[in-house]
């Protein structure tokens, strides 16, 4: 429509036609390209506060504070071996094999809630608290967001294995399945990430 | 770029490309700090190229090509009352005897609480009988008829019609004024505004027809 025609025009805009992207694919791009710059923000204040604070003496994290490496460690397999679980189920209701669907979603939700409630716990344990330094800020702030996320995720698995044990799903549609573990394995990249950068580097 | 999380099946390979990505970085830092970082620059700079060199693979446009002269096209959306004969009688009459192209949408309708559990099969199910009860009856009057199922939302799933259909009108059909869930929402009013197209309101009595 020309400037000229624009200013005349009355009533509802024309409609917009724009390229086709499938709705899965762009929300899933949207979703994580918005994760990326959630984290991205914490992961920038972490590493700003290491170079620029107490890192750049050598003594990081500052003396007095310890981190949980070994439960943590324990923690990371208990999710990775959640993302095997997972992507048992997605397979197993693929071939439609009921049995291996129900196993691998309560295994996973399990497992999850096992990493949840350990955080949980290491939080009472680990003997500093968000006010006592920046590193103590941030740690609780990268890893409690990433808790946020497994409570979601627990959340959405949750309803999955209710709905796979209601027999819901088939072969033909399991699409809230295929959503379900695309966003674990997100969750369990994400605390990869964080275990590295937080607690062995 | 393709998205590592674009299938269950990609993302769990994601997951171990990700712990070797970790594994090669911590173990080069624990050798020394700085050949952990040119490592992380390393395989950082390879993933972005690998993960980028895809980027030919641009979307298809698909606007849709305006109907020929001789031809009218109407968009139809219509949940329940799709089969009525109101409605067939208003396209019909709105087709005037040119050839006429319709696209039928039939959203798939849920309750709110099976969306935000992803429970949209057996919506789409029903969604997809309507489509094609509706389709074998208007071809069968004659009509050029095609169509998809579409979003809950009846103007969502008009909008997502328009990207690749271009109608010359367009006729929601509904069930009658206190029996209707989409009247209660303002379907017809929130479409007429968003849609610069005609838009005729045609009302279906299921219960009037069957008696």
């Amino acid at each position: 429509m020309s400037a000229a025609a624009e200013a005349h025009h009355h009533g509802p805009p024309p409609i917009h036609y724009s390229s086709r992207i499938a709705p899965p694919v762009l929300g899933m791009f949207l979703f994580i390209a918005s994760e990326i710059m959630l984290f991205g923000s914490f992961f920038t204040v972490y590493f700003f506060d290491r170079v620029a604070g107490h890192g750049v003496n050598g003594h990081w994290p500052p003396p007095g504070l310890h981190r949980p490496v070994f439960v943590a460690f324990i923690n990371t397999l208990i999710l990775v071996t959640s993302s095997g679980t997972m992507h048992w189920a997605t397979t197993s209701v693929k071939r439609g094999n009921r049995a291996g669907l129900q196993a691998g979603m309560a295994l996973t939700f399990l497992l999850g809630l096992t990493f949840l409630i350990t955080q949980i716990v290491e939080y009472h344990r680990i003997g500093f608290n968000t006010s006592d330094t920046s590193f103590a800020a941030t740690f609780f702030g990268l890893t409690g967001l990433h808790g946020a996320h497994v409570f979601v995720g627990l959340t959405i698995l949750l309803v999955m294995t209710i709905r796979a044990f209601r027999g819901h799903f088939s072969p033909e549609h399991h699409h809230g399945i295929e959503l379900g573990g695309i966003y674990w394995h997100f969750v369990d990249i994400m605390w990869i990430v964080v275990f590295v950068t937080v607690y062995l580097l | 770029m393709k998205s590592p999380f674009r299938s269950e099946k990609d993302a769990f390979r994601f997951v171990w490309l990700v712990i070797g990505y970790c594994v090669l970085i911590v173990v080069a830092y624990k050798i020394d700090h700085w050949l952990g970082l040119a490592v992380f620059l390393v395989l950082t700079g390879l993933a972005l190229w690998l993960g980028l060199r895809g980027r030919g693979e641009r979307p298809i446009r698909q606007a849709p090509a305006p109907s020929p002269p001789d031809e009218h096209r109407i968009l139809v959306v219509a949940n329940e009352t799709v089969g009525g004969p109101e409605l067939l009688a208003e396209i019909r009459e709105r087709a005037g005897g040119r050839t006429t192209r319709l696209f039928v949408v039939s959203p798939a309708l849920n309750t709110p609480l099976k969306t935000w559990t992803s429970d949209e099969d057996e919506a789409r199910e029903v969604a997809q009988r309507r489509l094609d009860a509706s389709l074998t009856s208007m071809r069968a009057v004659g009509f050029d008829a095609s169509g998809e199922i579409g979003d809950g939302d009846p103007v969502q799933a008009i909008e997502d019609a328009l990207r690749t259909f271009r109608p010359d009108e367009l006729i929601v059909s509904t069930h009658p004024p206190g029996r209707s869930q989409w009247l209660e929402r303002g379907v017809i009013e929130r479409a007429r505004e968003r849609f610069a197209l005609p838009l005729t309101h045609v009302v279906v009595d299921l219960d009037a027809d069957r008696s």
